[in-house]
């Protein structure tokens, strides 16, 4: 028993799987993390996961983005070398509107996606952290902290009885490249 | 999502019985994971014969220069600006369905986004060619950056529309392109979970490791909606700026206000028409019956109606302002785009994006696959039309009549455009068997509330009102993979 570091619940369906949860919250067995082919709504407030700040960092790549445009326009057509057109002005707002919505939107987007691959430590050629090699296609998985929860039978029990179709018990954290 | 039913009224997005997670990932897995079948080796190959040919006249422009398009002093703009208007305006059915249709709730958006999306990447890189090769010096294409002096020229101009177009297209490509590739990551980790040896190196190197954790996912939505919510603008600003290269010169025939609204109005509708017309295909020969139903099918019809109906307005209005401004050369414009030597084109134009997608009213002809399938391409080709009638037309005869003239496209243009055709092919066919062409994750969300199996449990269990229980099984009677008899024994 001692080897033993992770024990997953093993779900058929999403109902079953967040009955599980509460099954396991009730008899305070604390939840390592849920691992799910697509998204479940109200997961979050269960498991005490708070609301994202990333629309915040969207917020401040956006501003940032066009401040940049405005200063880059500015300095070129204003301030280095204006451009005498029939007379017109070369500090002409309307026309830098474009190229700000533009930029704005651009430094938003990279911006914003950068953080969430940073926060989600997600980057190209990252060894994937899989417990559970179906949970990308059809099962949703609860994984307890076995060291920290030492009374494997009373989970092997709860888990089934909420409707997990399968208990699995992990010596290895990740299963993934072994 | 849990346990809350979907009203039986709707329109169920995924048919079938027996469908499972476990079977979504199946079907839509089944042209990534296995061989190819002769339908699509047939198709690659045409297609990438185009594409060929689409190498061939690009290099040859690049080393003859644009002298070897048929343009002349009259005309200098024709195909090419033609062909870059028409890309870039498929592409944007991509962006509207994964954007704004996301911001509007519009779940039967689920299944079709990730291939439109796809769709709009490719259209973009076709269109991205004309603009280069038509630069003449495509070797000295950073010169639209804005550089200081040392490089050879002055600032760039930013008050021209060109510059703006540049950072539009740009922009629109990169944000398009990562809210696509962020989409694909979990369907990515799907492919790699399953797949063995150096396959799953591959997936495992571009599903950057993803895990599907309860945080990768909640931030995942916030990222997806706060795309969708930046994107949304971004693509009405493509577009309208494409039209400023046009509306604010003086060229009469360009010189309009309408077109910002009108070019939108034009790129959703042949953006929707490409769509149909890659899908209902795809979804034949993939068998992905269940998951793109006719109730996809004729949404789309419904915003071809839409769109081409607002074009349709919009081709009236200008005739009519030009009438109503009083300024000859404008009127002269505008009779000699529909009377003169260019009549055909203006009529092609008429019939195919104004008349014939009114035939989609009828409820036979827009639940016809065949019918919506032939329609799709008349669109696409009304809409060629369209951006070749507002570009030449309006040129080939300017305000001295010694001057006017003909364009006449040389092998090399209709190279370049039936090329570019073939290289969207070639790219299309090669994402579907790379690439999951519908997105896993977000259909699975859809499989306990929209789905006809679920909506046949809400009946069955008989707590539904009678009324409502025949009406929907009466919209069930356009799907062409519903079995009506499941529903007499109800």
């Amino acid at each position: 028993m001692s080897d033993i570091k992770y024990i997953l619940g093993s779900f058929g369906d999403p109902d079953e799987m967040m009955h599980g949860i509460e099954k396991l919250q009730e008899n305070n067995i604390s939840i390592f993390d849920v691992y799910t082919p697509m998204p479940i709504h109200g997961i979050e407030a269960k498991l005490g996961i708070k609301r994202s700040r990333i629309d915040i960092a969207a917020f401040c790549f956006g501003i940032t983005g066009t401040c940049a445009a405005f200063a880059l326009i500015y300095f070129c057509a204003v301030i280095d070398w204006k451009v005498n057109i029939g007379g017109k002005p070369s500090f002409a707002l309307p026309d830098f509107i474009p190229i700000m919505f533009e930029l704005t939107v651009l430094f938003c987007a990279f911006g914003m996606v950068l953080t969430y691959y940073a926060s989600t430590h997600l980057f190209p050629g990252r060894a994937p952290r899989v417990m559970d090699l179906r949970a990308t296609d059809d099962r949703f998985v609860i994984a307890v902290d076995a060291k920290d929860n030492v009374e494997h039978t009373v989970i092997d029990g709860l888990l089934k009885d909420a409707g997990a179709l399968e208990v699995k018990y992990n010596e290895r954290k990740y299963i993934s490249y072994e | 999502m849990s346990g809350h039913n979907e009203s039986i009224l709707r329109e169920p997005l995924i048919t079938g019985d027996n469908i499972t997670y476990a079977k979504i990932t199946d079907d839509i897995l089944g042209p990534v994971e296995n061989k190819p079948n002769k339908a699509w080796w047939i198709g690659f190959i045409v297609a990438s014969l185009g594409a060929l040919l689409w190498v061939v006249a690009v290099s040859y422009t690049f080393w003859n220069g644009i002298g070897a398009w048929g343009l002349n002093k009259t005309v200098g703009w024709a195909w090419d600006i033609t062909g870059f208007v028409w890309w870039v305006g498929i592409g944007h059915a991509g962006t509207l369905i994964s954007a704004v249709l996301l911001l509007f709730r519009q779940n039967w958006r689920n299944s079709i986004n990730r291939s439109a999306e796809a769709m709009t990447i490719f259209a973009v890189i076709c269109a991205a060619t004309y603009v280069v090769s038509h630069m003449g010096r495509p070797w000295l294409a950073y010169w639209v950056l804005p550089l200081p002096n040392q490089f050879g020229s002055l600032w760039v101009n930013f008050n021209s529309p060109l510059v703006w177009d540049m950072f539009a297209i740009s922009t629109y490509f990169s944000v398009s392109l990562l809210f696509w590739y962020t989409g694909l990551l979990p369907d990515i980790a799907t492919i790699r979970d399953r797949a063995v040896g150096t396959r799953r190196k591959i997936y495992s190197i571009f599903s950057f490791g993803w895990s599907g954790s309860v945080k990768t996912w909640q931030r995942f939505e916030a990222v997806s909606l706060i795309l969708a919510g930046i994107s949304t603008p971004l693509v009405l600003s493509v577009h309208t700026i494409v039209s400023m290269d046009f509306a604010t010169s003086v060229i009469p025939g360009w010189h309009t206000t309408i077109f910002p609204p009108y070019f939108v109005a034009g790129a959703i509708f042949s953006g929707f028409a490409m769509v149909l017309t890659l899908l209902l295909v795809a979804r034949k020969v993939l068998g992905l019956e269940n998951y793109i139903t006719m109730f996809h099918i004729e949404s789309m019809n419904k915003i071809i109606i839409l769109t081409g109906s607002i074009v349709g307005v919009a081709y009236l209005t200008e005739f009519f302002i030009a009438w109503y401004s009083g300024s000859e050369y404008e009127q002269y414009a505008f009779i000699n785009r529909s009377t003169g030597p260019y009549w055909w084109s203006y009529w092609m134009m008429m019939t195919c994006n104004v008349i014939s997608p009114q035939l989609l009213w009828f409820k036979k002809i827009r639940l016809s696959i065949k019918a919506t399938w032939i329609l799709s391409i008349v669109v696409n080709v009304g809409m060629w039309f369209e951006r070749f009638v507002i570009i030449v037309t309006s040129l080939h005869r300017d305000y001295i009549p010694s001057s006017w003239a003909m364009f006449y496209p040389t092998w090399v243009d209709i190279s370049v455009f039936v090329g570019s055709i073939g290289l969207f092919f070639t790219l299309f066919l090669l994402f579907l068997r790379v690439l999951p062409s519908i997105a896993i994750a977000e259909v699975k969300l859809l499989l306990k509330t929209a789905s006809e199996q679920a909506k046949m449990k809400q009946i069955k269990e008989g707590h539904e009102n009678k009324e409502y229980v025949a009406e929907y099984v009466e919209s069930l009677e356009k799907f062409d993979s519903v079995k009506q008899e499941d529903y007499a024994k109800i």
